[in-house]
């Protein structure tokens, strides 16, 4: 009898430990939210009360970068490589995508804010990241992105650098259409 | 009446005859012998691996394999010495002396310990059978990191994923078993404070597997799934995020390193007291470092990526976690000293190997401290500095714990004593080339040679010629182990019970007689 009782305490561990396992991912995602970490922009895209309260403003440098995933072909970049801004001020960085190839793609662009720290002080009032975009062959469109640095930035932080990946993504797409369709 | 009494005497039959002994058998002893053998088996398999890796390095340049051959043999050495060698040998070990130290006649669970060894040839069978797939075995190390492991992962990882399952499972069901006899079966007067330190080790050790395999069985499941069903756990195109997976790897990893390394522990603490004919020194204060060690392995995991970019509280916190287990660490060592301290000692082999553990167990803990310091360890990352750290903790401490706890307890099993002049020879040979083996590899390491690649540039080229040569004096070398085993199985001077002067006292294991009977215990002894 005490064997089973044990057992039963036991085989609770193994499965409790591997639900934890799952629950990691989730964990791992509000806690990148909370610290900032790996860029993820999580910022309102406003400033808050208390922000637009500091009538101080600073200059600093915002640095843009593009990155193609994988094996994506389009040609994607910024229209100017960085910008001097001053915090609070809205301002606009204007982003090209050219689909260089002779099919219809669909993309998508994930954004990232480095150092890590600064990411919940960059607002963007508009973007085109989180949406997908779907480009005719050989076709060439311009996309702005809206910002405005918090006031609120730490001071140690003199420059933030704004990073955005393109994935290929239409695969995933047509396979999600083909199971709508069904 | 007394036939009466004979015919319904069951306790006394010995094993079944020819195969099916070995595999419907219930007997911990026999799935202990079981465990050890393969463990033998497969310590040969992943260390021709080493060989193949160790050979292409002899030399900069390519010359014996291909690069993707080359990668399957780092991966499949890794894979197979951490989970075919030194996490079977521990569990054989447990088997044939965990019932026979706390006075137990089986394992709780006799027909699930059966199982959990045999889903261990499956696993390792569907393992190395990826080798001779068209596309090759799995070749992205044995830490399998996302994306490479996914994304530009051949499709034999499958076979992998299923194969980590199995032994997993395997892990949990043992471990299972371990915990139950330990709570359920000790013989009256055997309190959790009385019992040996292997016992103790193991019961630490058990409970670690069963909170981290799961976790394993989750990452790898994840990963099976954004392989084949689509989803994006590791892949940033849909929202995952390849770090995630070295959080929840390591998350599992570093505990398993601890779960190497205890049982180690455990053997090398009763190997000191038996040939320094002295208890061990402070053995409460041996279960409280193992029980912390053990705790601690749960919040260290992220020194294994401080270099993915983590917010500087989070590089603090985890460099500060990880130099806290040396407190732990440092008492064992310092115990295991004071045990040797002013002891009647004598150098038999397991003591021979139990001292080097110490000796460069200590060493390889050292190489930790300094790869837990964070802006140190953006230098050694994923250099040959790391390799040597872990092989240094690896070898002369969990395989030579192993090494050891064979010399030691073969008496006990086969009844015969090895041959000590050759078990001496063996045990310098092993000494001296595992340190010209590994040693080397903290001088090229700081030098910047990475790791895991089949060339490097030609200023390595020396040390790693020596290096090679370490290691094919350290193969061949443990074809003599092999050999004193099987010649001390045949023959050999008969072992008396206690087998090691004194040893009488130090547990009951040494109170049954060598060979130990195949069923023993069948009434529990009484423990003052």
């Amino acid at each position: 009898m005490e064997t089973k009782s044990t057992l039963r305490n036991l085989v609770g561990i193994v499965v409790g430990m591997f639900a934890f396992g799952w629950l990691l991912v989730p964990m791992y995602d509000v806690f990148c939210e909370i610290t900032g970490l790996n860029g993820k922009v999580t910022g309102p895209s406003f400033l808050s009360e208390e922000s637009k309260a500091i009538t101080e403003q600073r200059e600093l440098l915002v640095q843009f970068m593009t990155h193609n995933n994988e094996s994506m072909p389009w040609f994607f970049d910024s229209e100017k490589s960085q910008m001097r801004v001053l915090t609070g001020n809205q301002y606009e960085a204007t982003f090209v995508f050219h689909n260089t190839t002779s099919k219809e793609m669909v993309g998508q662009v994930i954004p990232s804010v480095s150092p890590g720290r600064g990411a919940e002080y960059f607002h963007k009032t508009e973007c085109f990241c989180f949406e997908q975009q779907v480009l005719a062959a050989g076709e060439r469109i311009e996309l702005p992105v809206r910002f405005i640095i918090d006031p609120a930035l730490p001071k140690e932080i003199g420059s933030l650098s704004l990073g955005y990946t393109l994935f290929d993504i239409t695969d995933r797409v047509k396979s999600e259409n083909k199971l709508a369709n069904l | 009446m007394s036939t009466v009494v004979e015919t319904h005497d069951h306790g006394h039959h010995g094993p079944a005859k020819g195969l099916s002994r070995w595999l419907f058998t219930t007997n911990h002893k026999d799935i202990g012998t079981l465990y050890l053998w393969f463990s033998f088996i497969m310590l040969f398999t992943g260390g021709a691996m080493a060989m193949v890796i160790r050979a292409e390095l002899f030399q900069p340049g390519l010359q014996i394999v291909q690069p993707e051959f080359f990668n399957q043999m780092t991966t499949n050495h890794g894979l197979i010495m951490v989970f075919g060698v030194i996490m079977p040998a521990f569990v054989g070990l447990a088997n044939w002396m965990l019932p026979i130290q706390i006075g137990a006649p089986d394992m709780a669970l006799p027909r699930l310990n059966n199982l959990s060894f045999w889903l261990l040839p499956m696993a390792f069978g569907i393992l190395i059978s990826t080798l001779f797939m068209p596309e090759g075995g799995p070749n992205f190390g044995w830490t399998f990191y996302a994306p490479l492991s996914t994304t530009y992962a051949p499709s034999t990882v499958n076979f992998f994923i299923f194969s980590v399952h199995v032994m997993g499972v395997s892990s949990i069901l043992g471990s299972i078993n371990i915990i139950t006899t330990i709570f359920n079966m000790r013989a009256p007067g055997m309190t959790l404070m009385k019992m040996p330190l292997f016992v103790w080790s193991w019961l630490i050790t058990a409970y670690l597997l069963i909170a981290v395999m799961p976790v394993l069985a989750g990452v790898v499941t994840m990963m099976l799934m954004d392989i084949n069903f689509g989803t994006s756990f590791f892949n940033a195109a849909g929202g995952g995020d390849p770090v995630l997976f070295q959080h929840v790897f390591w998350f599992f990893g570093h505990p398993e390193v601890y779960i190497m390394i205890l049982p180690a522990f455990g053997v090398v603490s009763h190997i000191i007291e038996t040939f320094s004919r002295k208890p061990i020194f402070g053995y409460e204060s041996m279960v409280y470092a193992m029980a912390s060690i053990a705790i601690l392995s749960f919040v260290v995991w992220a020194h294994h990526m401080f270099t993915v970019g983590m917010p500087l509280a989070g590089e603090l916190f985890f460099m500060y976690s990880t130099m806290l287990i040396a407190i732990p660490t440092g008492v064992k060592v310092f115990n295991w000293v004071a045990t040797m301290f002013r002891g009647s000692i004598t150098f038999e082999t397991p003591m021979l190997f139990s001292i080097a553990f110490v000796a460069l167990f200590t060493i390889g803990g050292f190489s930790g401290l300094m790869l837990a310091i964070v802006p140190a360890d953006f230098q050694y990352h994923d250099t040959y500095f790391v390799v040597a750290h872990f092989h240094y903790v690896l070898v002369p401490g969990a395989l030579f714990g192993i090494i050891a706890a064979t010399y030691y307890w073969l008496p006990k099993w086969t009844g015969n004593m090895y041959d000590e002049t050759l078990g001496k020879l063996h045990f310098w040979l092993t000494f001296i080339s595992v340190n010209i083996t590994f040693f080397p590899m903290h001088f090229v390491g700081l030098a910047g040679m990475p790791r895991r690649y089949p060339d490097y540039a030609l200023q390595f080229a020396d040390f790693n010629a020596i290096i090679s040569v370490g290691a094919f004096m350290f193969g061949l070398t443990q074809l003599l182990f092999l050999f004193i085993v099987i010649k001390t199985i045949r023959g050999g001077k008969q072992a008396s019970p206690e087998v090691w002067e004194g040893a009488g006292e130090l547990g009951l294991e040494w109170t049954l007689s060598s060979p130990a009977p195949y069923h023993s215990f069948s009434i529990p002894p009484q423990v003052k």
